[in-house]
């Protein structure tokens, strides 16, 4: 128990202030404010792979590590989607998980806001569209967002969070 | 185990295009097929993969082939099917358990039947027709609307026996897959799993693509695998377009590759603490796995490296002060994860839950053809980089990480092993990169010619066979991901456990839905 005390701090605070861009001001301080005074509480995102190649997950997962705090910063990843404000979808839809995204996308409370996550979920990327595959998210959920990237840093994910919050429900 | 070999495959063996030594072998029949899995069954050999392919445009025929890890090579066996209303050849699956769930892909596929019991589709989720063979080549890729069909799960009874139904979404951010638990209280009788909801079309799709950019796609068959699918897919088309990369490129490979190892494994070291109530675990974990990332920004231009192995080297060269960095880098790493390790291995509440849950033993591992990191966590001692050290690996000597329970606390600490090895086997690539140029360019494979490339990734081997096509292009290209073999495994390493603990065993195992699914 003392080596995990020592660690922790040894360790020290690692969250950074978010940028959105690299010559920006941090704009954490207004996350938070901006997310109660839109929302009144934390933002409820519930994530669906669509059929992605697992590498957006892997950027999305970073979100939670210490540097970036997600949590900290009142954004939060539910399991269900009847808690969810916001879906998150990677991947190009595959033909085989298009009924189940459409299904989870049913199932959450409006306003339902869903951002497309990757080259994949904005276009279909490498994988485009075929007999195995619907193309970008758009071609089967109506999406308010879009980020873009292979896969999109996890910063870029996060602005892109925030931007989808301010425009569509500010 | 040679005079073992039947008298009709005696002399037929010729050579094979690969990064290993490799070898093919033509079947007259389907006995043959049958009579050559027989013969490497019984000499240990390990199934690798299977794919099809419709050859009617050049030869009238279709064809069917297996490749085998032997102890010197490897070995291409190539079954020519005659063209009639429903294709079939032989199953392997009662000597080579692995090869149900592939002959069920490729049947979907491409449309060739087996004699096994289970016709079940696997890939087709009723996306497309019945009737219809997508890797065919006279069906192009239109779109179908979906008809839901029923998958009839192998049903448990018995007294207060009932089943649990997880997915395809799961609770998290993780890729999407359906299991079907079987119970009697908390205890598992039995797991089926129903694989296959990403499957994006990958081999039809490479037919698309040239040889100098099938890379891009082979790289994001399974994201976390970049480095490894995109070097088996390089070491393909340049053992066929006869190439070699420079040193240099390899060295770079070889950094890429073990860093790829080092990431995941950090970031499954912290869930599978995570998932054991160790919050502590995965921040600490997280925070290295990103400290890794942002180093490979430094060094190679990207967090994941998708784009870095390219045909002919790599993308990116060292920077002067990639050296320096690097070490440093290793140096923290090594300290912080070992001090990490300590406490992991003190933790009583920890090791509790580690300590017997799941356990894949050695003689199930052995006869189901358990591969990469779950085989050395059941005793399987295999490596590629230790067996069969394609270059760089030649020149390292890495030392194979075996432990003998087969439980998940073994598969926590070959992790844990692996990641010292590998900054071991870093420190080893920087003291000695060679100069020279990082890329070269060639001329394109001639058309007909099959190569293999076969790689160690952070999950077990993960193999390329690509055959060129006329100009350039990509004639048929099957991708193999290891998980193949290891997901019916997890249905095994589950059994009489607990429900609750099923995230902690899956997580163990941390298999490839995406790279399975094709």
């Amino acid at each position: 128990m003392f080596d995990v005390l020592l660690h922790i701090l040894r360790t020290g605070r690692l969250t950074e202030p978010l940028q959105e861009s690299a010559d920006a001001a941090p704009v954490v301080s207004s996350v938070q404010k901006d997310l109660l005074a839109i929302l009144g509480r934390a933002l409820c995102i519930r994530h669906v792979d669509a059929g992605s190649c697992n590498g957006c997950e892997l950027e999305i997962q970073a979100l939670t590590n210490p540097y970036y705090n997600l949590e900290g910063e009142g954004i939060h990843f539910v399991a269900s989607p009847r808690h969810a404000d916001l879906l998150l979808v990677t991947g190009p839809v595959s033909v085989n998980m298009e009924e189940a995204l459409r299904r989870t996308y049913d199932a959450m409370p409006d306003p339902k806001l869903v951002m497309a996550v990757g080259d994949c979920g904005a276009c279909g990327g490498i994988f485009g569209a075929s007999y195995a595959s619907r193309g970008g998210v758009a071609s089967v959920l109506p999406v308010n967002h879009t980020v873009s990237g292979c896969p999109p840093s996890p910063s870029a994910i996060l602005t892109g969070i925030l931007h989808t919050v301010r425009t569509t429900l500010a | 185990m040679m005079h073992m070999w039947p008298e009709f495959l005696k002399d037929r063996r010729i050579p094979l295009a690969a990064n290993l030594p490799a070898r093919r072998i033509s079947v007259d029949n389907s006995q043959q097929w049958l009579d050559a899995a027989r013969v490497l069954r019984a000499s240990e050999a390990q199934l690798l993969t299977m794919w099809g392919a419709d050859d009617r445009d050049r030869d009238g025929c279709f064809r069917i082939y297996s490749a085998y890890l032997l102890p010197h090579d490897l070995l291409v066996v190539e079954h020519v099917i005659e063209e009639t209303s429903t294709p079939a050849y032989p199953s392997l699956a009662t000597l080579f358990p692995a090869a149900e769930r592939m002959q069920r892909g490729i049947h979907d596929l491409l449309g060739f039947a087996t004699d096994d019991p289970d016709t079940r589709n696997w890939l087709r989720h009723g996306g497309w027709p019945e009737s219809l063979f997508p890797l065919r080549r006279d069906v192009d890729a239109e779109q179908y609307p979906v008809v839901s069909e029923p998958y009839p799960f192998v049903l448990v009874e018995g007294d207060g026996v009932h089943e649990i139904a997880v997915g395809p979404v799961h609770a998290g951010t993780i890729e999407p897959g359906h299991f079907r638990f079987s119970v009697v209280g908390e205890k598992v009788l039995r797991l089926e799993e129903r694989l296959g909801y990403t499957h994006k079309g990958v081999a039809k799709r490479f037919e698309g693509l040239s040889q100098t950019s099938g890379h891009q796609l082979a790289a994001r068959l399974s994201g976390d695998s970049a480095v490894a699918f995109s070097w088996a897919y390089c070491a393909a088309l340049e053992s066929i377009a006869e190439i070699r990369c420079s040193a240099r490129a390899l060295t770079l490979r070889a950094l890429a590759l073990e860093h790829e190892r080092i990431a995941n494994h950090l970031g499954d070291l912290g869930a599978l603490g995570n998932d054991a109530g160790f919050a502590f675990g995965l921040t600490q974990f997280s925070r290295l796995k990103e400290d890794l990332l942002r180093t490979n920004v430094r060094v190679f231009g990207a967090r994941y490296l998708f784009d870095f192995v390219v045909p002919g080297g790599v993308a990116v060269d060292l920077p002067e002060d990639g050296y320096g960095l690097l070490v440093d880098f290793y140096f923290t790493l090594q300290h912080a994860v070992a001090e990490l390790r300590t406490i992991y291995d003190e933790h009583d509440g920890l090791q509790d839950r580690f300590r017997e849950s799941g356990r894949l033993e050695q003689s199930v591992a052995q006869k189901l053809g358990a591969t990469g990191l779950v085989g050395r966590a059941s005793g399987i001692a295999q490596d590629l980089r230790v067996d069969h050290p394609f270059a760089p690996y030649d020149q390292l000597e890495p030392n194979l990480i075996v432990q003998p329970k087969g439980d998940v606390a073994a598969r926590v600490q070959v992790r844990f092993d692996e990641v010292f090895e590998s900054i071991r086997l870093c420190h080893a690539l920087l003291r000695e990169v060679p100069s020279g140029p990082i890329q070269q360019t060639f001329a394109p494979a001639a058309a007909g010619r099959l190569g293999i490339g076969l790689i160690e990734g952070w999950r077990g081997p993960v193999m390329i066979a690509l055959e060129a096509g006329a100009e350039g292009t990509i004639r048929r290209c099957h991708a193999h991901d290891p998980s193949w073999q290891n997901w019916p495994l997890l249905e095994y390493a589950i059994l009489d456990n607990i429900v609750p603990d099923f995230p902690l065993i899956n997580k163990s195992f941390n298999l490839s839905y995406s790279g399975q699914d094709g």
